[in-house]
C-alpha cells in the first residue's frame, strides 16, 4: 500500500489540489525565472539536476519552485519575481525541467538554515511535493534529526567538480534513494519576534 | 508512518489521491462541517470512473515527513509580489491579442482566504485553461483541435486588501483525455496560488456549475469526497456578469498549510 501524498489533516473547508497537467508550460514560466541571482553576482551558485520516476527515467516539463532565505539570512520581501530587475534578490526561482528531466538554477547561497525550500508540481502527481535542498547538513536542524540518517543525504547537494561554484541535486520520486518528502503541519508555538512580518 | 498516526488522531479523510484509500469510509469527518456547494449538489461519481490516481511511477511510495516549522523555516514565510510583476492587463484574457477571442465571454472572480479565514492580500493568482475548442495554445497538445490566434490562455492578477482576484475570459472547451478511451475532461480552468508562506502553495483546477461530464471525470473525482470536491466547482453569479458581455461565476478559495500566526496578517 503506498501512503497518501495529501497532507495529514487538511483545515476544513481548504481547496483541495489537483495535478497542474501537462500543459502549463505556455503560461506559468517567466522569463529568468531561474536566474534569481542579481545579475554578476560574485557568490552566485549554480544548482541543477534531474528529477527521475521510479524507473529511473526522467520527468520531462516538470515544474519546481524555489523559495529561499537571502546571504543575509532573512526571507525577502522583494518584489519583482516575475519581472526580474537584475538588481535585487527576491528569493523565488520557478524553473521547469526539460525534454530530458533536467533543470537549472543560479541563485545567491541562503544565510540561516542552509536550504531552499522545493515545490514539485508534474503531470502524474495528483498533489504537489514539497522538500528541502540543503548545501550542508547542519546537525541541529529539526527536520535533518527527526530523520533516519540513510535518508538525509536525499537532501543534499553535492558540489559538482566539473563546474565552478555548482551544486547537484537530483530529485527520486521512488527506489532506494527516493527524496525526502513534506508534510507541513502547524508550528509548535509562537516563536519569538525577529523573523519579522516579511 | 508518522503521517499515518497524525490522520488517525485526526479523525479526518485527507483528500486522498492514491488508489489504496480514497473512497466512501473517508468522507467529510465530524465536525467537517464543509458547507454545502448549491452549485454541485451531490455529484457521485459514474460507474467505472474510479479517481484519478496518478502515474503509478511518479508517487512517492514513502509517506511524507511531518514538519512542524519552526522561526528558522523559511517556508513560513512566501515571495512578496506587486505591482511589478503583473501588468493589469494580464488580468484579462480576451485583451492579449489584436482581434477578439472565439467563444463565451466569462468573469471569474472570488476571495483568496487562509485556513484562519483571513483575506490573502497582494499575492500572485494564475490561471491558464484550453481556449473554446478544447485546445491549449502549447505545443505538447497536439490533439486536433483549431487553435484561436486571439486566445493564449494565461492569466495573472494580484489579490487585493480583500483578497479578492478577478479575471476576464472565455468558458474553455471539454477535450478529451489523451489515451483513455472516450474520457473527455469537462471544461475547466487550471488556477495557481500564493499565500503568505510557501506551505500554502496550492495548484489545482476550477469547475463549472451543471456540467455533465462531472460525474465522468476522474480528475475532479480525485480532489476527495462529495463535499470537498464540490469546492472546485464555481457557482454562477449574475452580480458578476457583465451585461451584455460577459457571464459571471463566483468561486471562493481556502489555502490549507500552516502560515504565520505573529505576522500581521496579509501583508
Amino acid at each position: 500500500m503506498t501512503p497518501p501524498l495529501t497532507p495529514a489533516a487538511p483545515a476544513p473547508n481548504s481547496t483541495p489540489a489537483q495535478t497542474v497537467g501537462p500543459f502549463h508550460g505556455h503560461a506559468l514560466p517567466f522569463a529568468d525565472g531561474g536566474a534569481p541571482a542579481p545579475s554578476g553576482h560574485p557568490r552566485t551558485v549554480t544548482v541543477h539536476g534531474t528529477v527521475l520516476d521510479g524507473a529511473g527515467a526522467p520527468v520531462p516539463h516538470a515544474l519546481l519552485e524555489f523559495w529561499q532565505t537571502g546571504p543575509d539570512g532573512s526571507a525577502p520581501a522583494v518584489p519583482g519575481s516575475l519581472r526580474r530587475d537584475g538588481l535585487g534578490f527576491t528569493g523565488f526561482a520557478r524553473v521547469t525541467t526539460g525534454r530530458d528531466g533536467h533543470y537549472l538554477l543560479r541563485t545567491l547561497p541562503p544565510g540561516g538554515a542552509p536550504y531552499l525550500a522545493v515545490c514539485l508540481f508534474a503531470r502524474g502527481l495528483p498533489h504537489h511535493l514539497f522538500t528541502r535542498l540543503y548545501f550542508t547538513l547542519p546537525t541541529h536542524d529539526p527536520l535533518l534529526a527527526a530523520l533516519p540518517a540513510d535518508r538525509r543525504p536525499t537532501l543534499l547537494a553535492t558540489p559538482d567538480p566539473g563546474h565552478h561554484r555548482a551544486y547537484r541535486f537530483d530529485i527520486r520520486l521512488q527506489g532506494d534513494r527516493e527524496t525526502v518528502f513534506l508534510d507541513f503541519t502547524e508550528p509548535p508555538s509562537r516563536p519569538d519576534a525577529g523573523h519579522g512580518d516579511v | 508512518m508518522a503521517s499515518e498516526s497524525v490522520r488517525e488522531q485526526t479523525g479526518r479523510a485527507a483528500p486522498g489521491l492514491q488508489g489504496t484509500d480514497r473512497d466512501g469510509s473517508r468522507d467529510s469527518a465530524p465536525g467537517r462541517a464543509a458547507p454545502e456547494n448549491p452549485a454541485a449538489p451531490g455529484i457521485s461519481a459514474a460507474p467505472g470512473t474510479p479517481p484519478y490516481t496518478g502515474d503509478p511511477l511518479r508517487l512517492p511510495r514513502r509517506p511524507l515527513v511531518p514538519v512542524a516549522p519552526g522561526p528558522e523555516a523559511v517556508e513560513l514565510t512566501g515571495p512578496v509580489f506587486g505591482p511589478a510583476d503583473v501588468d493589469p492587463l494580464d488580468a484579462d484574457l480576451t485583451r492579449q491579442h489584436p482581434g477578439d477571442p472565439l467563444g463565451e465571454r466569462i468573469t471569474v472572480a472570488g476571495r483568496i482566504l487562509d485556513r484562519r479565514g483571513r483575506p490573502v492580500r497582494g499575492q500572485l493568482v494564475e490561471l491558464w485553461q484550453a481556449n473554446a475548442a478544447g485546445r491549449y495554445a502549447n505545443r505538447l497538445d497536439q490533439r486536433s483541435a483549431p487553435l484561436d490566434p486571439n486566445f493564449t490562455g494565461a492569466g495573472r492578477c494580484l489579490t487585493d486588501d480583500e483578497g479578492r482576484y478577478h479575471f476576464t475570459t472565455i468558458r474553455p472547451g471539454a477535450y478529451p483525455w489523451p489515451g483513455r478511451h472516450n474520457a473527455w475532461r469537462p471544461a475547466h480552468l487550471h488556477f495557481s496560488f500564493f499565500g503568505t508562506a510557501f506551505t500554502q502553495r496550492l495548484v489545482t483546477q476550477m469547475y463549472f456549475p451543471g456540467d455533465p461530464l462531472l460525474p465522468y471525470d476522474s480528475i475532479w473525482h480525485s480532489a476527495g469526497d462529495e463535499a470537498t470536491r464540490a469546492r472546485l466547482v464555481a457557482a454562477y453569479d449574475p452580480a458578476l456578469s457583465v451585461s451584455g458581455s460577459s457571464l459571471g461565476y463566483r468561486w471562493d478559495v481556502v489555502l490549507d498549510g500552516p502560515a504565520a500566526t505573529w505576522a500581521e496578517e496579509g501583508r
